[in-house]
């Protein structure tokens, strides 16, 4: 089945596509990307060398700037840590940006309630309170899925809208600031639940936050019997429940845990950066986290790559408005990166060979692609 | 009943008629084994290319072609993706709505906030019109309302009437079995796709030049989720599709026109109620009600035809 011919060419696929080849294919979709911008910059009017210096020094040309990608890359960790860490049990949660907003409102009442709390005090319970919002936000795909198989795509998408909706009603409502000139704002936070930052820069504790959670997550997949079981649910749900594995509880714990991430994010971001909570705190940190989660193979690690390289995207983007280009521009190039990933993932599943004759090869069971979250083995190797 | 009534039943008509386009598509691409979550995306780019088309011409017809074109467009790019070179078609989906949004806030930068040159006038179908209740609420509406009715109908006309709609159907169920059988399931799959696409522009076209005329970006705002949900609900049925779109289009009538109906209720948790009732509409589904008439057995499975 697996053999395509074209003329003399065969693409023979392979049996599991090459780790090797999958990294460079994904290097690969990005420079095809970054070509594609050229075009784009093309159609905006203005030169794709132009574009690209402005956008590249606009992320990285200076202490500042590099800070500035860094806080864009905290909440794209978290949101693509909570994508990954459901798509290893092959679950989508597509709710990360509804469990950002949720994670928000928690720590923002924990703000505006009690802003005299001590500051390393005050700012931990915000953390709590972020992770139990996003949790919650997730608790309900969690059950329907596990308990009813009720998709959980369109459950967590379904409730980003209901999170930013209620976030309206907050801020036009009862948290709303009397100050804010008729803006849809909260008071602004005390000093002491914000997050120090840095070098006199935006960079925030969150930063260390996202960095410590991604390697935890990593540690936990790899090195305990948790990390072990969902690992084997993802791969086969029947094996796991055969093997007398709690499938049902996992599938709420790992929805929950992966809402959690989510919600800290949100958390970071009121906290470290906006010091108020508004309808605009995200510029879809949740959905670019489905993007980071794939390109990263849904990997922790890959996950803490990407979203730097996504968090200097953004940045970039957002440098792009200086000279009059709109930023989404970047959101062509995400998408653009991540289409070409797709296809290009193709060439990662067949090896090219000219072979004149025919000839027939067993048939090989399909193997892990970008976006079917692989099963571990094919990712960091077993322990 | 009261005026006001009748009006927000006219209202949830005619909003829900975007929904009745993109869930028809949906139903398509999903009859013949192609899960589309690229639906809000497909809507995003058939909604800046109508609009700008039609106010670049002066005509809707250009527009609405604009629109069926970009939506086709986007559908090809699925149609690649998932069913040559056989991409996962849960990422494919997800990736076509990312860079739709981004693609049409490109594309309709300038035109933001922009007036539309021309609009749809109410046509008034002689004789039914003058019905008590049925009359305005279902045929005093604009021309692509109707357009609504008949594709619905027509979708399901040719899925379980015709011979093509049947292959269509048995290339979702089993392609191994169409394939057997002679029927070409990479051409009905592109067909599917395509066409789908084609109607998801058309949706999202509705909205800029009919239903709220002009561009704002991101102004599907979740509708291209909701129409995936409603094609649960719907039971991959494009009648049930009409039904279930029209009771979306209530709930967003009736966040329209609250105030007017007196309910007193905040808008922004009357906002919710689209987005709520998709979860309910899909835990019914999942509940057993639709287990009978369920989802095609190949729908998200790529084909690769065995060679001997």
């Amino acid at each position: 089945m697996t053999n395509l011919r074209v003329g003399p060419v065969v693409l023979e696929r392979r049996v599991e596509p090459s780790r090797r080849a999958l990294v460079l294919t994904r290097v690969a979709a990005v420079l095809l990307a970054l070509l594609v911008g050229v075009v784009v910059f093309w159609a905006a009017g203005l030169s794709a060398v132009d574009g690209y210096r402005t956008m590249w020094t606009g992320a990285f040309g200076g202490g500042n700037a590099f800070a500035e990608t860094l806080v864009a890359t905290v909440p794209l960790i978290f949101t693509g840590l909570a994508v990954a860490l459901a798509g290893r049990m092959l679950l989508w949660n597509i709710g990360a940006e509804g469990q950002f907003y949720m994670g928000a409102v928690f720590a923002s009442a924990l703000a505006l309630w009690f802003p005299d709390w001590p500051r390393p005090l005050l700012l931990t319970a915000m953390v709590l309170a972020g992770a139990a919002g996003g949790a919650l936000w997730a608790l309900g795909p969690g059950l329907l899925r596990a308990k009813f198989a009720v998709n959980e795509i369109i459950t967590t998408l379904m409730l980003n809208y209901v999170a930013i909706l209620y976030v309206d009603y907050l801020v036009h409502g009862s948290w709303k600031d009397p100050g804010s000139l008729g803006f849809p704002l909260s008071k602004p936070f005390s000093a002491n639940a914000t997050l120090p930052a840095f070098f006199g820069t935006r960079l925030h504790l969150g930063f260390l936050l996202a960095v410590v959670a991604a390697v935890a997550l990593w540690l936990v997949l790899r090195g305990t019997k948790w990390g072990y079981e969902i690992r084997l649910i993802g791969e086969s749900q029947g094996a796991a429940r055969y093997g007398g594995m709690p499938v049902v509880r996992n599938v709420v714990l790992v929805m929950m845990v992966s809402g959690a991430m989510a919600g800290i994010a949100g958390m970071t971001e009121v906290s470290g950066i906006v010091h108020r909570i508004q309808p605009t705190i995200s510029p879809g940190y949740g959905y670019t986290g489905i993007i980071v989660a794939t390109l990263g193979g849904f990997s922790p690690l890959g996950v803490l790559l990407t979203a730097f390289l996504f968090g200097a995207l953004q940045v970039g983007g957002y440098t792009l408005q200086t000279v009059g280009v709109t930023r989404s521009v970047v959101g062509v190039l995400q998408g653009a990166i991540l289409f070409i990933a797709l296809g290009a993932e193709f060439l990662a599943r067949y090896r090219v060979r000219w072979q004149p004759a025919t000839r027939t090869v067993r048939p090989e069971p399909a193997a892990a692609a970008v976006g079917t979250p692989p099963a571990p083995e094919n990712l960091e190797g077993t322990p | 009943m009261s005026s006001t009534w009748i009006s927000v039943f006219a209202v949830a008509v005619a909003a829900g008629t975007t929904f009745v386009f993109a869930s028809v598509g949906e139903i398509l691409a999903e009859r013949a084994g192609i899960l589309n979550l690229g639906m809000e995306g497909m809507m995003l780019v058939g909604a800046v290319a109508g609009f700008m088309a039609t106010n670049a011409s002066g005509s809707l017809v250009v527009g609405v072609l604009a629109a069926l074109l970009a939506g086709a467009a986007m559908g090809l790019l699925h149609a690649v993706l998932t069913v040559t070179l056989r991409a996962n078609q849960v990422v494919s989906g997800l990736s076509l709505t990312i860079f739709g949004f981004g693609l049409s806030a490109l594309i309709g930068q300038n035109v933001v906030g922009n007036p539309a040159h021309a609009t749809f006038d109410t046509v008034r179908i002689p004789w039914l019109s003058g019905l008590p209740f049925v009359g305005k609420v279902f045929f005093q509406h604009d021309v692509l309302v109707y357009l609504g009715y008949g594709v619905a109908i027509l979708a399901w006309f040719l899925l379980y009437r015709t011979r093509p709609g049947l292959h269509l159907r048995s290339v979702g169920e089993s392609a191994a079995t169409a394939d057997a059988m002679g029927v070409r399931v990479t051409a009905y799959r592109y067909g599917a796709v395509l066409a789908g696409g084609a109607l998801a522009g058309l949706a999202g076209a509705y909205l800029s030049v009919a239903l709220t005329p002009g561009w704002n970006e991101g102004m599907t705002a979740g509708r291209g989720w909701i129409a995936v949900g409603l094609v649960i609900f719907a039971r991959w049925n494009p009648l049930w599709a009409l039904v279930g779109g029209y009771l979306f289009g209530l709930m967003e009538s009736l966040n329209f026109q609250a105030q007017a109906v007196g309910i007193d209720i905040s808008p922004f948790f009357l906002g919710m109620l689209p987005y709520l009732f998709t979860i309910l509409a899909v835990m019914i589904a999942a509940l057993g009600l639709a287990r009978r008439l369920g989802s095609p057995a190949d729908l998200g499975v790529p084909y690769e035809r065995e060679e001997i």
